[in-house]
């Protein structure tokens, strides 16, 4: 098997992956929601309503096709196709697991191990707004317009403490910008120094401040509350998709769980070692390589998933912030707190060596 | 000037610096909902699981018949008097001889209706009855399509001779 082959197969395969987790991200949300709110949610489609992306599916689906006279029909469709192709192209980057080997070749659990991964990924992910903005727009209605102000402004604010918090991260890798080598640098050493527990040295440990900033406005680049503002059902109706429906509106609140799901694989990767566990060299001792391999893959998952579950979690206990107090926590306390952070890791790694 | 003792002074103060970062309130929040994630659920799978009425439940009324299966009622009015709704309405009719395994007294309701949309199912005819003849029962009233509909008469109201209805488990929880 040729590593082109292996790679478009890998390609397929995290496209499918992608939308299943969205799918059934839909489903986990109303069932934490109503777990957290003492009810049941749905179980009606299927045993413990696991039909129920389905059905939602085929709904979207069925739905009419709405496109608002006044508006501009090009870009009308072209922003959910953008928001989309750019959510699922994060997901290019990031390391899944451990590499396979299979007859000596090693094939690697990742897209593309490009050298400026985080690069990417903060590039592609602030292409996504352009998505939100487009279509908000081209809807010709206020609320809209006003979604899709909201949601720029707010990207704009968040992505400069976000990549402030990534520099402290850089730092500590030896400026690489590659997603592999920051993944891979924290299954190997010990933890502080001194405690010998293999693939534990994760860079939450020692960045458990920049880890908070990148959470925070992880949730505010993924529109998720309580930085839910451009979408806001309670104020703007919908914010930028209030004119959208059937499947373009799908795409967005699908695009929207996929995001999610980048984020926390981009949050696992960044700060709680990726694939790496505890134990992770004792099992390479004692099972193949790729059992292991597939371990680790499982553990990013788990990973993942926990953050998912974060993510909704958090939805069901905060409400959404005002206008003012978002961008007064965006400039005002993340960002100072981001720099702040910077250069105290600079001035640690300058004195105490690494 | 100050009415009750109940009155509190509202201050708005400054928040402290702590406050300002929102991080420890949002972690009590997130402790307290996570605890709602273990709790027994308050649903009910409801075509499956029915709720159990309340036993002093007052539902659809009925129109009692003795144990010979004549009806009770003699058409006196205090129901309708004592309704606040004014949702009773009836004619008298005097019993014809031949008539007496029908009607327990000599005057009886030829016409009985209660506009189940008027009513606020509040037991006062019930309680006015001195017949013992109308009672409310458990049972819901069955939704129509039009408002005419929801006069209920003596077809709707009397019980049938052969399915009774029981209203022993209200008047046993029932005290004045």
């Amino acid at each position: 098997m040729s590593v082109v082959l292996f790679k478009a197969i890998l390609v397929v395969l995290l496209f499918l992956i992608s939308l299943g987790i969205a799918a059934y991200s839909t489903y986990a949300e109303r069932k934490v929601a109503a777990f957290l709110q003492d009810r049941i949610g749905p179980d009606r489609a299927g045993p413990f309503g696991l039909l129920q992306p389905i059905a939602d599916g085929v709904k979207m689906f069925l739905k009419e096709e709405i496109i608002p006279t006044l508006s501009d029909k090009f870009l009308f469709i072209l922003g959910p196709s953008i928001f989309m192709v750019t959510t699922l192209m994060v997901s290019a980057v990031i390391p899944w697991g451990m590499p396979l080997e299979f007859g000596g070749e090693i094939y690697a659990l990742q897209v593309a191990d490009i050298n400026i991964g985080i690069l990417y990924i903060l590039g592609v992910v602030s292409l996504g707004v352009y998505g939100i903005m487009i279509g908000g727009w081209a809807s010709n209605n206020k609320y809209a317009l006003l979604g899709a102000i909201r949601a720029s402004s707010q990207m704009i604010s968040y992505e400069l403490a976000m990549g402030m918090s990534v520099v402290a991260i850089l730092l500590m890798t030896n400026g690489s910008l590659s997603l592999n080598n920051i993944v891979e640098a924290q299954g190997t050493g010990k933890l502080y120094g001194f405690i010998n527990v293999s693939g534990m040295n994760w860079n939450v440990f020692y960045q458990p401040v920049a880890f908070l900033i990148f959470l925070i406005c992880a949730f505010a680049e993924a529109n998720r509350t309580p930085f839910d503002l451009p979408e806001s059902e309670s104020e703007l109706i919908g914010g930028f998709h209030t004119e959208y429906s059937s499947m373009k509106l799908g795409l967005y609140l699908f695009g929207e769980y996929i995001n999610m799901f980048i984020s926390s694989a981009v949050i696992s990767c960044l700060f709680f070692g990726g694939y790496n566990f505890p134990g992770i060299d004792y099992l390479g001792t004692i099972l193949p390589h790729n059992i292991v391999s597939i371990i680790s893959l499982l553990v990013m998952f788990g990973k993942i998933f926990f953050f998912i579950f974060l993510f909704m979690w958090v939805r069901w206990t905060i409400p959404r912030f005002r206008y003012d107090q978002l961008m007064r926590l965006g400039w005002q306390i993340l960002m100072p707190i981001a720099i702040v952070n910077v250069l105290l890791t600079a001035a640690a790694i300058t004195l105490f060596g690494n | 000037m100050q009415l009750t003792n109940r009155s509190k002074v509202v201050t708005q103060p400054e928040m402290t610096w702590v406050e300002k970062l929102y991080l420890p309130a949002i972690f009590s929040g997130l402790q307290i909902t996570i605890k709602h994630l273990f709790r027994k659920k308050a649903t009910l799978k409801y075509p499956e699981v029915q709720k159990a009425f309340a036993p002093v439940y007052r539902g659809m009324h009925v129109l009692k018949r003795d144990e010979q299966g004549r009806e009770n009622c003699t058409a006196c009015g205090l129901c309708a008097v004592s309704c606040p709704a004014e949702a009773i309405t009836m004619d008298a009719a005097e019993r014809k001889k031949g008539e007496e395994h029908l009607y327990r007294e000599e005057k009886y309701a030829a016409k009985y209706e209660i506009n189940m949309l008027r009513c606020i199912y509040c037991g006062l005819c019930e309680e006015a009855c001195p017949k013992d003849a109308i009672y409310l029962t458990d049972r819901i009233v069955p939704s129509e399509y039009t408002r005419g509909e929801f006069v209920f008469g003596k077809d709707m109201l009397v019980e049938k001779i052969e399915e009774r209805v029981d209203i022993s488990k209200r008047q046993k929880n029932y005290t004045i």
